[in-house]
């Protein structure tokens, strides 16, 4: 079906170059908050991260032991369902791929659960490899609560709900287990070039 | 999930910046009060928009009302609040959203708390109760900056009894004589409206961040559980 032309819509074109820029979004300057629930509010001494499920060994760090852990600043374009991306945002955190280190696994999925209950899914090749991390700071500041402070996933390939806010740690796993929003309709893996917004796209 | 053409059979103006757009969508698919649909304009160069809005009315047939806010620097909402007139068509997809959803048979108490537009989806749950001849206890909590900016307020008045309430803050103008609340929601005031957290009512809240940020914080503090309280936001951030 060719699109409905809507008469006299001229839109308001974004500045932004169309290859950083996936179908559908639209680039804004603010840092909107989606959460389906209150933000959590977690005393640093009472935080922690955890790998475990299907592992040799389940491993654990207090946030002194995290932040101890050498840690990277990235820059990346994220994207959010809602249709709003947001380019050339600056985190600091520890890439899985140190949280990984060593660990031995079959595992071919992983489920990042978190302070409130949220859970999302994702293949583990899509947290290893240089392509996410727990970050901690934003903007050269630490991580606000609303934004998912102390620490949240960055998984920036991936539409933004797949970057857990309030993350606690990742349970690896043999099978796919859908999470929060991929079983209230999101698609199961979320990738913004495809446009994977929903079930069934 | 497909485009569907929407075809404009309606436009009511709700308050100065607020108007209700009932369109006619041949094929839906029927939707669940408190769901969403994406929107989305076409210009004739091939630029596309997409924006999501809260479906308003009750499934009905392949009826689809969205009641929509005229942002002012908006790109998507001055078009449709503006242009937009019966017998256009524009594409939409839906309905969206598993979470932010309640139907008549999960019953009451029910605590709804609305912040300006965020009472869209509210208002969808409020029709469905009614449609349903539900009596579920029912209490919505309103904030408007005036009696002018009080989206529904006509049908409110109307439905208010058989276990709905209706209370209204004010927190930028009231009209002369006004005994109501005039200022932002805060613990104290939720913990009038009730229900109480003892009930263990079901919470929805939506409305621009800070708003929802601050009510569903409160609702927490008053003791509420947090997976109780559902959130939907919009809106840039204050910071």
């Amino acid at each position: 079906m060719p699109p409905i032309i809507s008469r006299g819509f001229r839109g308001r074109r974004d500045d932004a170059p169309s290859d950083r820029v996936p179908p559908g979004q639209y680039v804004t300057r603010d840092f909107p908050v989606l959460s389906a629930g209150p933000t959590p509010h977690r005393q640093l001494e009472q935080w922690d991260f955890s790998i475990g499920g299907e592992v040799d060994e389940p491993r654990r760090w207090t946030w002194e032991q995290f932040r101890a852990l050498p840690s990277e600043e990235v820059t990346v374009d994220i994207h959010c369902v809602t249709k709003w991306s947001k380019l050339d945002t600056v985190w600091q955190g520890v890439s899985v791929d140190t949280l990984l280190d060593g660990v031995e696994t079959a595992a071919e999925y992983v489920v990042s659960f978190c302070d409130g209950g949220y859970t999302t899914n994702l293949p583990l090749d899509d947290v290893t490899g240089g392509k996410a991390w727990v970050a901690f700071a934003y903007d050269g500041e630490p991580l606000e609560p609303e934004h998912g402070g102390p620490a949240r996933m960055l998984v920036p390939h991936l539409y933004f709900w797949k970057s857990a806010k309030w993350v606690r740690g990742l349970r690896l796993s043999a099978t796919d287990e859908p999470g929060f929003w991929e079983v209230n309709g999101y698609h199961n893996y979320g990738d913004p070039w495809q446009e994977q917004r929903y079930w069934g796209d | 999930m497909t485009w569907r053409v929407a075809e404009v059979v309606k436009v009511v103006p709700e308050t100065p910046r607020v108007k209700t757009i009932a369109f006619d969508v041949p094929g839906w698919p029927g939707h669940r009060a408190g769901q969403h649909v994406d929107v989305r304009l076409t210009a004739e160069d091939g630029y596309q928009a997409q924006r999501s809005y809260s479906i308003a009315s009750v499934p009905d047939g392949t009826r689809v009302d969205l009641t929509i806010e005229r942002l002012q620097d908006g790109e998507v909402s001055p078009y449709l609040t503006d242009e937009l007139r019966p017998g256009d068509r524009i594409e939409l997809r839906g309905p969206v959203g598993g979470w932010f959803v309640w139907e008549p048979a999960q019953g009451g108490p029910l605590l709804l708390v609305a912040g300006g537009s965020g009472v869209v989806p509210l208002m969808a749950m409020i029709r469905a109760r009614t449609a349903a001849g539900s009596n579920a206890d029912t209490r919505l909590l309103f904030s408007s900056r005036s009696w002018e900016d009080v989206i529904y307020r006509d049908e409110l008045e109307r439905l208010r009894g058989d276990g709905l309430t209706v209370v209204h803050t004010l927190t930028r103008s009231q009209p002369s004589g006004w005994t109501g609340y005039a200022r932002r929601v805060d613990a104290e005031m939720l913990a009038e409206v009730g229900p109480s957290p003892t009930e263990l009512p079901r919470v929805y809240v939506c409305g621009p961040t800070p708003y929802v940020e601050a009510v569903a914080e409160a609702l927490v503090q008053l003791g509420h559980e947090p997976h109780r309280v559902k959130t939907e936001r919009f809106g840039p951030t204050g910071g």
